[in-house]
């Protein structure tokens, strides 16, 4: 993972979790809570730090005898650790690879499991009068990145109607954004956008944006649609089939521009860590996935606890 | 002076004041000397601190200053080629800042003038109220004007492709400084004596003329102060111009691009820089250039003003 580590939000839970200790080490007769005597370690993913930390939170107050400890690092980091025994459960964006099960295998006996939690899924947006239904990630990359050609909506061969200057209106996010580096990874292999585009401090300011403009051209996650922006199907490469960002097609991989969001245990999860798995799967935990900008995972697809 | 005991007073012909008396006086000298002082402690000492967090990324070897002040390129988080180049953003910061005071000065001191001298004590008192009111709205809800209202009312009158622009940032920004320019400015007007309006008058000057010729050149000092706060607020303002310049890192070629403000990068880029890292350091060194430029404002305005007084 290229994610610079959000170290701020850790410090601040650190800070939380150093608070509460102290707390509870302070009152010493027990006015407290019950003291947490179950540890959780959750570790990996930097795109899913922010949300396991929420989960952790709430969770506290679902059930106040297990403390979640929640790190990043990256997806690597954390699988690297489940497979060394170090932590309960790996956070990572990306699927575990055969050469890290077989590692599992070989080091703990067990087998590592899956489970998909959520969807980091970006759509891109054009105006709804635009006629573009598609694009290519080749395409985006020309529009968005650093030494592109793209500027017209012509150079696409897009006519958009009762327009005269049809100067494609770039619309990104403010670099610290984490949908804004997603982006560059994925439509723009790591290439630094391009200048002049307007950089915007929200998901939703996007759409707003896009959609109160005809000549614009924007991403944000899928959920932030409205009526007045059209979602464009996305296409690898040209000749392959465009896909639209739709819960299927983010589900099958068949969309670009989106990815599974999973956690890892080894073998069956048990007791505490599987009560944890099954809350952050119920709609509680769901909610979470869903307040965090991602796409929660549909409840017919979702495993029975 | 706190009386002293009668007896004293009753025998002596100068009262000799008691020894805590004098004592409490100097205490209280020295208080007040101190607050005065501090003003100075204060910007000295955000100074300081605001260099302290930015020195170390400029004794790094990666980091330029020529490329930091010239160069337009921002890339702050970058994955393959980190460059900081703040030249677009400072001349987002002046444009913006230059059109609102376009806008802001003649409306302001034309305000100002009609509050000293032409209206009926009822309707400035209404004026008055209404002005602070107009102070008083949070720079939020400006941006907020400016990115619905104003970015719609613009689309609409000019064709532009996006409505948040220099254009918006300079309408909102002169709406936030004229009521700094007519409260201070009124105010300068106001210290100039009537003893010069009743000469003008009694020379036949008609109101024009008096208002020309004698108030404003006399009240020069106290509206340049005016302006100069005005744009003080222009430069330092950071909500309503983030909300209302559309954020682009750009050069701007017309009152219709978009652009962004060294004060908008910061408010953006801050929350989100991993502390001590190299993005964090220079955002900080954003904001000493930021804490320059005022301050060669305020320099210049003072020059101005005391080459005005030799004369």
């Amino acid at each position: 993972m290229t994610r610079v580590p959000r170290s701020r939000p850790l410090t601040f839970f650190s800070g939380l979790v150093a608070a509460g200790f102290l707390v509870s080490c302070g009152g010493g007769s027990g006015q407290q809570a019950k003291p947490a005597n179950t540890v959780i370690q959750n570790k990996g993913s930097d795109t899913m730090v922010n949300v396991a930390q929420v989960w952790a939170e709430e969770y506290r107050k679902v059930a106040p005898d297990v403390e979640v400890e929640v790190s990043g690092g990256g997806s690597g980091v954390g699988i690297a650790a489940l497979l060394k025994g170090a932590v309960d459960i790996a956070n990572a964006s990306r699927d575990i690879k055969p050469s890290e099960s077989e590692q599992a295998a070989k080091n703990t006996g067990k087998q590592p499991l899956g489970f998909t939690v959520g969807f980091d899924a970006l759509a891109v947006y054009v105006h709804k009068d635009n006629p573009l239904t598609e694009v290519t990630l080749e395409q985006l990359s020309d529009l968005y990145s650093e030494g592109g050609k793209t500027t017209r909506w012509s150079e696409l061969g897009v006519q958009i109607p009762g327009v005269k200057d049809d100067t494609i209106v770039r619309v990104s996010r403010q670099s610290s954004s984490g949908t804004y580096e997603f982006f560059r990874e994925h439509a723009l292999g790591n290439k630094d956008f391009r200048l002049g585009s307007r950089d915007l401090n929200g998901s939703k300011e996007v759409v707003e944006l896009v959609g109160s403009t005809l000549t614009a051209i924007g991403y944000s996650g899928m959920g932030y649609a409205t009526g007045a922006v059209k979602m464009l199907k996305v296409a690898k490469a040209k000749g392959e089939p465009a896909v639209s960002p739709t819960v299927a097609g983010v589900h099958d991989k068949s969309y670009p521009l989106a990815r599974s969001l999973h956690l890892y245990t080894l073998g069956e999860p048990q007791g505490a860590v599987k009560a944890y798995v099954d809350w952050i799967l119920s709609d509680a935990g769901q909610k979470i996935v869903e307040d965090s900008g991602y796409v929660p995972v549909p409840p017919d697809v979702r495993p029975k606890p | 002076m706190s009386p002293d005991s009668p007896r004293d007073g009753a025998r002596a012909p100068r009262p000799v004041r008691p020894r805590w008396a004098v004592l409490a006086e100097r205490a209280l000298e020295a208080l007040i000397r101190l607050s005065g002082m501090s003003a100075i402690l204060f910007v000295a000492a955000i100074f300081f601190f605001v260099l302290r967090e930015a020195a170390p990324v400029l004794v790094k070897d990666e980091f330029s200053l020529t490329q930091f002040l010239f160069s337009t390129e921002w890339y702050p988080t970058s994955a393959s080629n980190v460059r900081y180049g703040t030249l677009a953003l400072t001349v987002g910061t002046l444009s913006v800042t230059a059109l609102a005071m376009a806008l802001a000065v003649p409306f302001g001191l034309g305000a100002a003038v009609y509050l000293s001298e032409f209206c009926a004590p009822r309707v400035r008192e209404t004026l008055k109220v209404t002005i602070e009111l107009l102070s008083a709205i949070p720079s939020v809800v400006w941006g907020f004007v400016g990115l619905t209202v104003m970015s719609r009312l613009i689309v609409s009158t000019t064709g532009a492709p996006v409505g948040v622009n220099v254009l918006n940032g300079g309408i909102i920004l002169a709406l936030m400084s004229v009521p700094v320019i007519v409260s201070i400015g009124e105010d300068a007007l106001k210290a100039v004596p009537d003893s010069y309006r009743e000469a003008g008058v009694a020379l036949g000057a008609t109101r024009w003329q008096l208002v020309y010729r004698v108030l404003l050149p006399a009240a020069r000092n106290g509206l340049l102060a005016a302006v100069l706060l005005g744009v003080g607020r222009a430069v330092g303002e950071t909500m309503a111009v983030l909300m209302a310049t559309g954020h682009a890192v750009h050069i701007p070629g017309s009152l219709l691009d978009s652009v962004r403000t060294l004060t908008a990068n910061i408010a953006a880029e801050l929350g989100e820089a991993p502390a001590g890292s190299d993005h964090y350091r220079v955002l900080f060194l954003t904001g000493t250039l930021l804490f320059l430029i005022t301050f060669a404002v305020n320099l210049t305005a003072d020059f101005v003003i005391r080459g005005v007084r030799r004369k």
